[in-house]
């Protein structure tokens, strides 16, 4: 049954002007063949992939490489661009949860919201959230030597914000955050447990907010730099005037130790 | 400071007439117990820092060296152990939470020294390996239900990936930075030439050592470290720890100080950070969350791996394998409580989990009675001491076992159980470039190749005098056991008889 469809699915695959040259409908497609048909057409040369109609196919980009770009209309699965390796994905919808897990390289971006356990684990690369993120968000994150992570979302994110981070950086937007008057940037045990990297978020949160094991600095010359940097590259993406964002608004929070278990223990 | 409580706890007796003032005690001693004092041309010892690990003992020329229990006894109480009363010192001088190494060393009951094996007599043969075959080649993986053939007898069944082992026994997870480079080199060549698998553990695989990955199994924990792409595509097989019988619930600390260049390198984390493993995966909350974790594996893997899910022996391991089967792992691998590790909590370490034993044989059952048995290979740890420990597991159930602490123990460990300070003078649970050296992979491999080859040969010997030639006969055989010295449950729960029934 399943080779039937990807039988007819290269004939739905045709050659459009511009760019992208491969479509692929997704409309019914298990994620196994779904991410199989996508093997087989990179394998093939293509690298400018386009799918439509994707409806919570998991696992979309997963160990994808460089030098490839997707486009993904509709709604990605969970776990899009998992162990990702350098390629491009950029999303016109939501994205659902543990997007970006343990992502080695390559750029996520998402023309919509994120759920929970956006970036876990991830090392390297960059993601892009238009909109607000859910729980857990940037849990795990580290860094190495070259390679440091990068989270953007526009909007606020849910609890445990940068759970156990170790490396890397995620910044927060709030661009919605006027609206919602009621509701913070972030929710509640930003940063605990964390040990390495850096949050930036707009504005200051009450303290209450945070694990103990972070502190908030002053931003200095390269913070600017790190922040319009990543902020320009939101507004150009997702074509939003952000005007009004000042930098000067935006807080800074690093891990007080990078051994916070140290002195825990004692060994008998 | 307060004063210190702290008394030695071993006595290193040196034997003046045999000492020839050579120093290799001095030298040998990463703890510095022993001082070398040029005015008098003595060497003097330091007993509290003596952690008994038997270098010195080992390395003496002269064997001028003894190293007995520090005779200091506190008034005899059965209730207030000498024990009791040295960790409330230790935690009210230092505040910190007790931590250990090695496995739960408790009186808690050891089941395979109550059960007993079978052999033929009259009624049906036994047979000689040593002039007979004798299988003990197994297969790691899912099996079908059943297999399909064309007309021409060719297989139309697709075989979900299988892992051969040439004898049931593999070594257990043990990652690069609780333990040294040469002991996981060791491993590795040990596992090749023997054809069976090591386990990197959750802290990466080294480059160096891609070279083995066909022997390798690869470890993802919470902690993710060193896990993308070319990492799960490396070994044979992908495992998903989800707890160690040592710290069931527990996750892991790698202190920064064990975290060098190459140490770095292979976890991808900055030099000098701790590498913390979350207690959880948190993208695992469910057993649905586990078969997204296990799909995301497969995926990246294009389903060439069978993915292990690795989980400690808790109390309800039968109702947790079952789901974790159904979830879609190709093995199970339990981890019973006397399991060991490089850093426990002590309390946990000594309090948390159920024997192996116990657990194996209730999952083992859950997953018959509920005809998934098939779907999945039953791998088990936790202190397989020798290889009748492994001829009852494997009669108990179980398709193959992990060794951690006995392989450690061939690669020259004296169970000092002191992992965590990573002082190791064995050159295995330590990072420091002068102890490591110690451990010569090209000789202590082939130490870990004679243990299982001998193992290996001891079982075919048990096989063969129950009269059964192949490991796979024996596989959940508890007709072959009887217990002694259980009770009525104990008996229920493993599903054998009593002696003379």
């Amino acid at each position: 049954m399943c080779i039937q469809k990807m039988k007819e699915q290269k004939n739905i695959g045709n050659h459009v002007k511009g760019e992208f040259i491969m479509i692929i409908d997704a409309l019914n497609l298990h994620y196994r063949d779904l991410n199989n048909l996508l093997d087989v057409i990179i394998i093939k040369g293509e690298r400018n992939i386009v799918l439509k109609n994707v409806f919570g196919q998991r696992y979309i980009g997963r160990g994808l490489s460089e030098n490839t770009k997707v486009k993904i209309y509709g709604t990605p699965g969970n776990d899009m661009g998992s162990y990702m390796d350098g390629a491009e994905l950029e999303i016109f919808g939501n994205g659902q949860d543990a997007v970006g897990n343990t992502m080695n390289s390559g750029k996520i971006i998402i023309h919509g919201s994120c759920g929970d356990t956006l970036g876990y684990a991830m090392r390297g690369g960059e993601i892009y959230v238009e909109g607000n993120v859910g729980y857990r968000v940037g849990i795990h994150m580290k860094e190495y030597k070259e390679m440091k992570p990068v989270i953007v979302a526009g909007g606020k994110a849910g609890e445990y914000l940068g759970e156990y981070m170790a490396g890397g950086v995620i910044i927060l937007l709030g661009l919605n955050f006027e609206e919602e008057k009621n509701t913070g940037i972030i929710g509640k045990f930003c940063g605990t447990g964390m040990h390495g990297g850096i949050i930036y978020l707009n504005g200051v949160p009450s303290e209450c907010n945070f694990g103990k094991e972070l502190t908030r600095f002053n931003l200095i010359k390269e913070d600017f730099f790190l922040l319009k940097k990543h902020i320009d590259f939101y507004a150009k993406t997702f074509k939003k005037d952000i005007k009004h964002l000042k930098m000067e608004s935006f807080s800074k929070y690093v891990a007080i130790n990078k051994n916070p278990y140290s002195n825990m223990y004692c060994a008998y | 400071m307060s004063l210190s409580f702290d008394i030695p706890v071993f006595e290193v007796v040196r034997n003046e007439k045999r000492c020839i003032q050579c120093q290799v005690c001095v030298r040998q001693c990463f703890n510095s117990v022993h001082s070398y004092d040029e005015d008098d041309n003595v060497v003097c010892t330091d007993d509290i820092k003596c952690v008994n690990c038997h270098r010195c003992v080992t390395l003496c020329p002269t064997r001028a060296l003894i190293i007995k229990k520090y005779p200091l006894e506190f008034r005899e109480n059965t209730n207030w152990t000498s024990n009791a009363i040295k960790e409330i010192y230790k935690q009210s001088q230092t505040g910190g939470v007790l931590l250990s190494s090695m496995g739960n060393p408790k009186a808690f009951p050891i089941y395979w020294d109550k059960i007993l094996l079978n052999a033929s007599q009259v009624t049906n043969p036994s047979i000689d390996p040593l002039r007979e075959p004798m299988e003990t080649k197994i297969m790691i993986g899912r099996k079908p239900e059943k297999l399909d053939f064309d007309v021409k007898g060719k297989l139309l069944t697709e075989m979900p990936p299988q892992v051969e082992l040439s004898t049931p026994i593999m070594f257990s997870a043990m990652s690069y930075g609780s333990i040294s480079r040469n002991a996981h080199e060791s491993l590795a060549r040990a596992a090749t030439e023997l054809g069976i698998c090591y386990n990197t553990g959750e802290g990466g695989l080294n480059r160096d050592f891609y070279k083995y990955g066909k022997n390798t199994i690869v470890q993802v924990a919470s902690g993710r470290f060193g896990v993308h792409k070319e990492y799960l595509s490396a070994g044979i097989a992908i495992e998903i720890k989800i707890g160690q019988g040592a710290k069931p619930g527990i996750g892991g600390h790698l202190p920064g100080k064990k975290v060098g260049e190459d140490v770095s390198a292979t976890r991808m984390i900055p030099v000098g950070s701790d590498a913390i493993s979350p207690a959880p995966h948190h993208d695992i909350y469910s057993i649905e969350d586990l078969r997204q974790l296990i799909f995301s594996l497969k995926e990246t893997t294009s389903y060439k791996k069978p993915v292990f899910v690795k989980i400690a022996a808790v109390h309800n391991a039968a109702a947790i394998a079952s789901g974790i089967v159904r979830a879609g792992a190709d093995a199970i691998v339990v981890d019973g409580f006397r399991g060991g590790t490089g850093a426990a909590p002590t309390r946990v370490r000594d309090n948390v989990g159920i024997p192996i034993e116990l657990a194996l044989a209730a999952i083992d059952q859950r997953l018959v009675e509920e005809g998934i048995r098939n779907q999945a290979s039953l791998i088990v740890a936790g202190s397989i001491r020798n290889s009748s420990d492994i001829v009852k597991a494997v009669a108990l159930g179980a398709d193959a076992v992990y060794v951690g602490s006995a392989a450690v123990i061939a690669l020259g460990c004296h169970m000092c159980h002191t992992c965590s300070t990573g002082k190791c003078n064995w050159g295995i649970a330590t990072q420091e470039p002068e102890l490591v050296k110690r451990l010569n992979p090209d000789i202590m491999y082939k130490r870990l190749v004679n243990l299982v080859s001998a193992w290996n040969h001891e079982i075919q010997e048990m096989l063969g005098g129950m009269g059964i030639n192949a490991i796979e006969s024996l596989r959940g055989n508890r007709l072959m056991l009887r217990g002694i010295d259980l009770n009525e449950k104990e008996l229920k729960v493993l599903g054998i008889k009593y002696a003379g029934e």
